[in-house]
């Protein structure tokens, strides 16, 4: 891979912070934006905004057309059976809470959902609340010490009684690929559903929905090279046609009048309102981008940033990597002895380093290793050897101030 | 010294350094002499809200003087409590409550802070004012 030209396509990487080049380790956060990407936001703004679905104009056809093929562009790369499988949301978050909100109708007392230990709060607390109004059951499939599931305790866990199961393909706190596959066999075995929060695999890892017989997977844009405010729900038609609809609104329905209205079909019966109509064209323009670039390129270049990172951070003394999975993506969570993360985080801030530091919105798994949180750097195709050597050195300048 | 007095001394020992990373340096030494809170005063009830990192600030009164003192779980944070502390430590809870923060914004703290952080540098000043209304009122 050319990481030169690459990094040559991201118009950021060229800034400064605190009067240092960026170096920007914050991936699992948010990618960062390509100016292939930027431009079709911009085309979009410049030379066809309008409203879709509904005009009879020109325009209206034109961003109907761009977006209608970002959704095919999304069903191409998830490999899913059909374009209305793909419900353009606001995100993960918002696709998790479509789901949840429509099995309240679905569920009745004494049926239990299983929810893996590590999961973002974006897949802990929708389900919550989904159990408070349904009387459901949420229980808890618990992890092991080097960050990995507790396959032995999901097998006893699940029975009968599961109705749906709840894992993220990749931790974000901890870098952890879950054994998906595994968790939907013995699921479908009992009749459960399975929702996979992958929005943090989506980005390093090409995941074809009907090769794996994936219920419901979930992304979001923005961890994509696209957009913020943008997202995917997936699921199998047969499920979503059960689903109530989540919000009611323009775009939604097939017939309104005032004493029933009857709802549009799949995917515009999820999609109430004015959708984010350049962020979906972008969205659809960002998977181009990184196909372009090749998954399994990405993946094995990534890997070779986790090793060469892996092995550097552990030369440091008194510094603890959490998360040792076998499989693992491009994310290092850790911290250093007696050293509080926001400290770390804080001065690898001021020599032009970005890291995220704290819980990473998974409180459970900082409550199992007992810690008030991580930094953690997670890196991308774009990121470069020689910065994970700044890091390091900045690194050691921190811990030389701190302690 | 008055709490404008020692704010301007403050001003004055920060425009000494360069940059960012000296006054990070400084902080952090600040942090670490900071007159720590008694294990008995680390409770929950004297935990501020609003910080990310966990903060506890005591306070108790010494003749018609207020007298804090505080501890956290990370050592910037302590300094940035150490410098509240001698801004506002060993003053009447009058001249607490009737106190602008002027040198907060004139070391550019916020600024240079991260957004969680600024918040939290907010909620010690809440707590450390709401601390000087209530002795007020006892010696009202």
């Amino acid at each position: 891979m050319d990481s030169t030209a690459i990094r040559a396509d991201f118009p950021i990487l060229n800034r400064k912070v605190n009067g240092q080049p960026l170096v920007y380790f914050d991936n699992a956060a948010t990618s960062q934006t390509p100016q292939q990407v930027i431009d079709v936001i911009a085309d979009y703004y410049t030379r066809y905004n309008s409203n879709i679905h509904r005009g009879v104009h020109s325009l209206s056809q034109e961003a109907t057309d761009a977006y209608e093929l970002a959704r095919r562009k999304v069903q191409a790369h998830f490999n899913a059976a059909k374009a209305h499988e793909i419900i353009f949301t606001a995100g993960t978050t918002h696709a998790i809470n479509i789901v949840a909100s429509g099995y309240e109708e679905l569920l009745q007392e004494g049926d239990e959902l299983l929810v893996s230990a590590m999961e973002h709060h974006s897949n802990i607390v929708p389900w919550q609340m989904l159990c408070e109004k349904t009387a459901a059951t949420l229980k808890v499939i618990p992890m092991k010490q080097e960050g990995t599931l507790d396959m032995d305790a999901f097998t006893a866990l699940v029975s009968a009684k599961t109705k749906l199961v709840f894992v993220n393909h990749v931790s974000n706190a901890l870098g952890t690929v879950n054994p998906i596959e595994r968790i939907l066999k013995e699921a479908h075995a009992v009749g459960a559903k399975v929702l996979i929060d992958g929005a943090q695999a989506a980005p390093h890892i090409k995941v074809d929905v009907q090769a794996l017989d994936i219920d419901f997977y979930v992304v979001s844009a923005h961890k994509l090279c696209g957009p913020t405010g943008v997202g995917m729900l997936y699921g199998k038609e047969a499920l979503l046609n059960a689903l109530p609809p989540y919000q009611g609104g323009g775009e939604m329905i097939a017939e309104v009048t005032f004493k029933k209205t009857t709802y549009a079909d799949l995917p515009h019966k999820f999609e109430a309102g004015t959708p984010n109509i350049a962020g979906g064209i972008a969205f659809g323009a960002a998977l181009d981008y990184m196909n372009g670039i090749g998954f399994q390129a990405i993946a094995q270049y990534e890997a070779e940033l986790l090793a060469y990172a892996t092995k550097a951070l552990q030369s440091i003394d008194g510094l603890k990597i959490y998360g040792e999975a076998h499989e693992k993506t491009a994310v290092i969570s850790f911290n250093v002895n007696g050293i509080h993360p926001y400290d770390l985080g804080s001065i690898l801030d001021k020599m032009g380093i970005a890291v995220r530091t704290g819980h990473h919105c998974a409180q459970p798994i900082m409550d199992y290793y007992n810690i008030p949180g991580t930094v953690r750097a997670s890196f991308s195709f774009y990121n470069t050897t020689s910065e994970i050597d700044r890091m390091v050195t900045a690194l050691e300048r921190a811990i030389g101030m701190l302690q | 010294m008055t709490i404008t007095e020692i704010q301007e001394e403050i001003v004055n020992e920060f425009s000494f350094f360069d940059d960012w990373m000296q006054r990070y340096e400084h902080m952090i030494e600040l942090g670490k002499s900071l007159p720590l809170i008694p294990e008995v005063h680390k409770i929950e009830d004297n935990i501020i809200k609003g910080c990310q990192s966990k903060v506890w600030v005591h306070a108790n009164l010494e003749g018609d003087k207020l007298h804090f003192t505080a501890d956290s779980d990370a050592i910037i944070t302590k300094g940035i409590i150490a410098l509240l502390i001698r801004v506002f430590s060993n003053q009447h809870p009058n001249d607490i409550l009737n106190a602008d923060t002027t040198f907060i914004d004139q070391l550019g703290l916020k600024e240079h802070l991260s957004p969680t952080r600024a918040n939290g540098l907010l909620s010690m000043i809440k707590q450390i004012k709401l601390y000087a209304i209530a002795f007020q009122t006892q010696l009202n």
